[in-house]
């Protein structure tokens, strides 16, 4: 090895950390690095730099003129849009109440799908009696598109709020239960004897024992579950609806308004993303020990 | 306490078409207050099946078990066990983690901080009883099981494999801290090991199990907790000519078990 190169060897070492140092670096400085477990390391660079590509060919080709704003809109022309519509409105209403709108249906059938869904997945893992009933209904309707028995909400639920919650709800419901029930297998068997062997009654397992164990797996089912919701607000807000986010994306589409469109597009994915992020605060306070024992 | 187990046998169903397995086959085995009856034999020989009999966790197919004059019909509180790992709930700190039994016995708060004061002073555990039970070493939580399993006044302490998951010199430290407890406690212990030199060193008599079907093919009695109780040195205990002479002879019975599988 020459010189120079263990010059440069040292200048990367020292700047060990940034992602240039890191991918020209030709052997492992730690130990393991190379022959330790596949995947490891840190991606948040990566991922930012794989941001800053996307937002700068999609400025690219818009600022080139190579496609027509009609199709795909200037990442500037969204951000104008945004401040117009935050200040002005979408079709009379506020940005802020359409938020509002949406955010309550999500938020009000994902507390109902948890409020149902949790216990009734935590019996059904308890008691055969209880899975041999829900099992088949909640198998049937899980893998079935919310828009394919949407028609059916409106004609049994109308086109009022009903219908709209209705429907994201069970988008939310499968999950949640399904996370519930597999939660209760979480407690080791040691763990359940230990608990039988102090003279524990069934009641008292399954309240010291089986919730607190499958709680990791609840609270996963839950972030999961509210994922399935925010993907079924558009369908819901399809059904007669004067506000809401998913309702603005729709009439703008109708309108040829792809800015709208896209705007709407990522304000959904922000608040989803926000929540995922307090939901994984919330999973790091009430399950710290999630896959430490 | 004591503890009689009459003809014992357990029968596993068959599953997938397979015959059914007698995991333990005509059982006697009693025990009396203060006994420390270690049970070993090659894998598959029943010696849990047996400690989940006692405990109640498992009914007998034929036979019975009597703990003092009544048969065991389920779990209980008389009768407190120690498991080899994955039994203490980590959503638990250390205090409350050995309060668990107390709690579910519906002890006033007190109650259960002095009676688990006791136990984490006894256990060496003091200045952890905030601690999460999984940023402990594995022979801390070892001591956290036991104290858990103390807390409720057992007259028969069940240990399944305690120590099997600790590294060889914590091992040999919590057989010393066990038998101390032990002969401090003056309670009676089942106690299931994989290491024939921890059953000699800790038990007053060894049953030796051989698999297919499960039942006890040999009893000693062991005179070697006594010597180290008395002042004699685990580790003189352990190489005095007398140990390594019956720890052979039972070595011998175990390997001809493993070999004729």
């Amino acid at each position: 090895m020459s010189v120079t190169s263990n010059e440069n060897g040292k200048k990367e070492q020292s700047a060990s950390g940034s992602l240039i140092s890191r991918l020209a670096r030709e052997r492992p400085t730690r130990p393991g690095e190379t022959y330790g477990v596949p995947g490891s390391g840190d991606t948040l660079l990566l991922s930012l730099a794989t941001i800053a590509v996307l937002l700068f060919v999609w400025w690219l080709i818009t600022a080139m003129g190579w496609v027509k704003p009609l199709f795909v809109p200037s990442p500037q022309s969204i951000v104008t849009k945004f401040i117009s519509i935050w200040q002005d409105g979408f079709t009379g209403s506020s940005l802020w109440l359409h938020i509002l709108i949406s955010a309550g249906r999500v938020f009000s059938a994902f507390l109902l799908a948890c409020a149902i869904g949790i216990p009734l997945g935590l019996a059904m893992g308890m008691s055969p009696l209880i899975r041999g009933i829900f099992d088949p209904p909640i198998e049937f309707y899980r893998p079935i598109p919310p828009l394919a028995y949407l028609p059916l909400m409106i004609i049994w639920f109308g086109i009022g709020e009903t219908s709209k919650v209705l429907l994201i709800f069970l988008s939310v419901f499968a999950p949640v239960a399904l996370g519930a029930r597999a939660g209760v297998r979480s407690a080791a068997i040691e763990q359940i004897h230990a608990a039988y062997s102090f003279g524990a009654t069934r009641w008292q397992v399954l309240r010291h024992v089986i919730l607190p164990a499958a709680m990791p797996e609840i609270i996963t089912a839950m972030r999961i579950g509210i994922g399935f919701g925010w993907t079924t607000l558009v369908a819901a807000e399809m059904v007669a609806a004067t506000k809401g986010i998913g309702y603005m994306v729709l009439t703008a589409s109708q309108f040829l308004q792809t800015a709208v469109v896209i705007m709407g597009i990522v304000v959904i994915a922000g608040i989803a993303y926000l929540f995922d992020l307090l939901m994984r605060l919330i999973e790091r306070k009430v399950v710290p020990w999630k896959g430490k024992m | 306490m004591s503890l009689k187990i009459e003809n014992a046998t357990v029968i596993y169903p068959g599953t997938d078409g397979r015959p059914p397995t007698e995991a333990l086959q005509q059982i006697n085995l009693s025990m009396d207050d203060g006994d420390f009856v270690v049970s070993i034999g090659a894998s598959g020989c029943g010696k849990s099946t047996l400690l989940n009999l006692i405990a109640g966790f498992l009914a007998p197919s034929d036979g019975r078990i009597i703990l003092d004059g009544s048969a065991v019909e389920g779990p209980g509180a008389d009768r407190s066990v120690v498991f080899q790992k994955h039994a203490l709930l980590p959503w638990l700190n250390v205090r409350n983690n050995i309060e668990f039994g107390l709690m579910l016995q519906g002890n006033a708060k007190e109650e259960r901080s002095k009676v688990a004061d006791h136990y984490i002073k006894l256990l060496g555990l003091s200045g952890f009883e905030d601690s999460p039970v999984y940023d402990l070493s594995g022979g801390m939580q070892q001591r956290v099981g036991i104290a858990r399993a103390l807390t409720c006044d057992p007259k028969l302490l069940l240990m399944d494999e305690p120590l099997g998951a600790l590294d060889a010199l914590t091992r040999e430290k919590a057989q010393e801290l066990i038998l101390q407890l032990w002969h401090d406690t003056g309670k009676s212990v089942f106690f299931i090991t994989h290491s024939v030199e921890e059953a000699l060193f800790m038990g007053t008599r060894l049953v030796v199990m051989s698999p297919r079907p499960g039942r006890i093919t040999h009893e000693f009695e062991l005179p070697f907790s006594k010597q180290f109780l008395e002042g004699t040195s685990a580790r003189s205990v352990k190489a005095s000519p007398e140990f390594i002479e019956i720890r052979e002879e039972v070595l011998a019975i175990i390997f001809a078990d493993e070999e004729a599988v």
